[in-house]
C-alpha cells in the first residue's frame, strides 16, 4: 500500500498529498473496470432499468443493517441486493407482466421500504450521504474489497462472457449449444448486484447506475466488434472517473457527479463522432 | 457424428412428453420418433405447442417424460449435439457484435473480448464459406438482412455436424428464391450427412415438397405420415380449414 502511495506522490498533483484522496483516486482506478465490464452487458441486455432498482433497493439494505444494529450495513445490503435480482430475474421469466413494469414495482417497494426504516430511524438526514456517496471516506479495507470482487468479476467473465453474449443474442440458441440458461442469467445479477452494493458507499445512491450505463452507451457509439466494445467502455470508464476526481477535487464539487457528468459529455462526444463517421 | 448410409437405427425417440405451465397443460403424451436422414415438418395452428417442443428438446424448457438420442449402431447419445436456427432474432439490433464474434462466442472458449486466435478466425471463415457467406464475418450482425442472417445461422447449426438440427419456422423476412435457395441447402445437408431434421413451418406447400414426414401438432400428436397422408386426416382439416386443405392439394 504504502508503495502505492510513495508512486502517487510522485505525480504533479496537489491533491495526491491528501491519503484520502489517494484513497479515492484508486478506489475509481477499481470501480471503473468493474462497472466498464459489466456495463458492456447489462446494456446488451437492455438492463439499464433494471440496474437502476438494484440501486434505489441499496435503501432498503441499510435499513435492513440499522435495524439489525450493524455499524456497516455492506453485509445487509449485499444480501438484499442478491435476493432482490434473483426475484426480479424470477418473477420477469414468468411473464406475467412487461419487464418494466415489474422492475418499477419492486424498484418503487425497495426505496419507500427503506425510506420508511431510515426516517423511522432517527431520522434520514444521517444517511443522505449514502445517495451521492463519499468516495473521499474510502479506507483501505474497502479497496481491498473493490480489488477483490474486482478479480472475481475478471475470472468470471474469462468463462462467462461467450455465454453471456449468446444469451443476449437468443436464449434458445444459448441452450442449444448447452448454456445453462437460467443459471448464467443469476449468476449475471448477482454479479451486478454484488457490483453495486460494494461501490454504493464511494458513489451513491443517485449515480451509481449512470457510472454502469454511460461508458458502455459511449462505447457503443463507435465500436463495430465485441473485443473493441470491452475494451473502449473500460477506457470510457477510466478516462471518465480519472476526469472527474480531479476535475472535483479543484473545483470542490461533488466527486460521484462529477464522474457521472464527465461520462456524460463522453457519451454527447462518441455520438456526435458516430453519426458523422456514418 | 459419423457420415454414414441410411440405417434406420439412429434416431430421436420422444417418449410421454409432458408440460405444464401455471397449471396449464400445453404438453401431453407426445410420443414421436425423429430419424436421421429424414426431414420432419411439426405444423400445427398458434398456441398448439410447437414452440414449446422445441423448447423441451433444446433443454431450455422443463418436461417430463424422455428423450433419447440413438446413434446408427443403435448406441445411446451420451451428449448430443443440437443445431438450432431460431424463428426470429429480437436481440439489439445496435450491440457492437460482428458476425465472428457471434460464431466464436458460439463455438469457444477463448472469451472473445479478449482475443480470436488466427486458427479460429480462419475456421469461421471455411464454416461460413460454405453458406458462400465468408463476406459477412466482420459485419456487424444487427446490420444483416434476413436473409443473410439465415445463412450464418444455419452454418452454424450444421458445425459441428449436429445429431439433431432444429429449424424454428427459419424464414421470416427471406424472399421466396432465398427461400428456396435455405430448403435445397437442408436438403443437401441432410443427405450428405444423414442428419434428423425437425422443421417447423406454416409454409403447407413448402413442406409438401421438402419433408419427408409431417407430424401434425395439437397438444400431442394428432396426426403423423407422410404430407399427403396427414393433410388428408380429419385433423388436419379441423386444425386448417377446408380451404387450406384444397389449397395444400392443389400445389401439388
Amino acid at each position: 500500500m504504502q508503495v502505492i502511495y510513495d508512486f502517487l506522490e510522485m505525480m504533479p498533483f496537489s491533491m495526491f498529498s491528501y491519503d484520502f484522496m489517494k484513497n479515492a483516486f484508486l478506489a475509481a482506478l477499481l470501480i471503473a473496470p468493474l462497472f466498464a465490464l459489466l456495463g458492456t452487458m447489462a446494456v446488451n441486455n437492455k438492463m439499464a432499468f433494471f440496474s437502476d432498482a438494484l440501486g434505489h433497493s441499496a435503501f432498503t439494505g441499510i435499513g435492513i443493517g440499522v435495524l439489525l444494529g450493524m455499524d456497516r450495513p455492506l453485509l445487509s445490503m449485499l444480501a438484499f441486493g442478491i435476493f432482490l435480482s434473483l426475484v426480479i430475474t424470477k418473477v420477469k421469466a414468468a411473464n406475467m407482466a412487461s419487464a418494466d413494469t415489474i422492475i418499477s414495482v419492486f424498484s418503487s417497494c425497495a426505496m419507500a421500504l427503506g425510506i420508511v426504516i431510515l426516517a423511522g430511524n432517527g431520522g434520514f438526514a444521517k444517511y443522505s450521504s449514502y445517495l451521492v456517496g463519499d468516495i473521499l471516506t474510502v479506507g483501505s479495507q474497502d479497496l481491498a474489497l473493490l480489488l477483490a470482487v474486482l478479480i472475481g468479476v475478471y475470472v468470471l467473465w474469462v468463462f462467462l462472457y461467450n455465454p453471456l453474449l449468446l444469451l443476449s443474442i437468443n436464449r434458445s440458441l444459448a441452450a442449444s449449444r448447452g448454456v445453462r440458461v437460467v443459471l448464467l442469467e443469476n449468476v449475471f445479477v448477482v454479479m451486478v448486484a454484488v457490483a453495486v452494493m460494494v461501490s454504493i458507499r464511494a458513489i451513491g445512491v443517485l449515480m451509481i447506475n449512470s457510472l454502469l450505463i454511460l461508458p458502455a452507451a459511449s462505447a457503443r457509439n463507435i465500436t463495430h466488434s465485441a473485443r473493441s466494445y470491452h475494451w473502449m467502455t473500460t477506457v470510457l470508464a477510466l478516462f471518465s472517473s480519472v476526469t472527474g476526481l480531479i476535475v472535483s477535487y479543484y473545483q470542490n464539487t461533488s466527486a460521484g457527479a462529477t464522474m457521472v457528468l464527465t461520462a456524460a459529455v463522453l457519451f454527447l462526444l462518441t455520438y456526435i463522432y458516430g453519426k458523422i463517421r456514418k | 457424428m459419423q457420415i454414414h448410409n441410411s440405417c434406420g437405427l439412429c434416431s430421436v425417440t420422444l417418449s410421454d412428453i409432458q408440460v405444464v405451465s401455471g397449471g396449464d397443460t400445453i404438453l401431453e403424451h407426445v410420443n414421436l420418433q425423429l430419424h436421421c436422414g429424414e426431414l420432419t415438418a411439426l405444423i400445427g395452428k398458434n398456441g398448439a405447442g410447437k414452440t414449446t417442443l422445441l423448447k423441451a428438446i433444446l433443454g431450455e424448457r422443463q418436461y417430463t417424460g424422455t428423450i433419447r438420442y440413438q446413434d446408427h449402431h443403435g448406441d445411446p447419445i451420451a451428449k448430443p449435439k443440437i443445431g438450432y436456427v431460431p424463428q426470429q432474432m429480437d436481440f439489439d439490433r445496435s450491440a457492437p457484435v460482428c458476425v465472428a464474434d457471434f460464431m466464436a462466442a458460439a463455438r469457444g472458449k477463448m472469451p472473445v473480448w479478449w482475443k480470436l486466435k488466427q486458427k479460429e478466425k480462419m475456421e469461421i471463415h471455411r464454416i461460413l464459406d460454405e453458406m458462400n457467406c465468408a463476406y459477412l464475418a466482420e459485419r456487424k450482425l444487427g446490420a444483416l438482412s434476413g436473409g443473410e442472417l439465415q445463412r450464418v445461422l444455419l452454418a452454424l447449426a450444421t458445425n459441428p455436424v449436429p445429431d439433431l438440427l432444429i429449424l424454428d419456422e427459419p424464414v421470416s423476412g427471406v424472399d421466396m428464391a432465398g427461400l428456396d435457395l435455405f430448403y435445397k441447402r437442408v436438403t443437401q445437408l441432410r443427405d450428405r450427412y444423414h442428419m434428423a431434421i425437425l422443421l417447423v413451418s406454416h409454409d403447407l406447400s413448402l413442406i409438401r415438397r421438402y419433408a419427408d414426414r409431417v407430424v401434425l401438432l395439437d397438444k400431442t400428436v394428432a396426426a403423423q405420415g407422410d404430407a399427403e397422408a396427414v393433410y388428408q386426416t380429419p385433423a388436419f382439416r379441423s386444425v386448417f380449414g377446408y380451404l387450406e386443405a384444397e389449397e395444400a392439394a392443389s400445389c401439388k
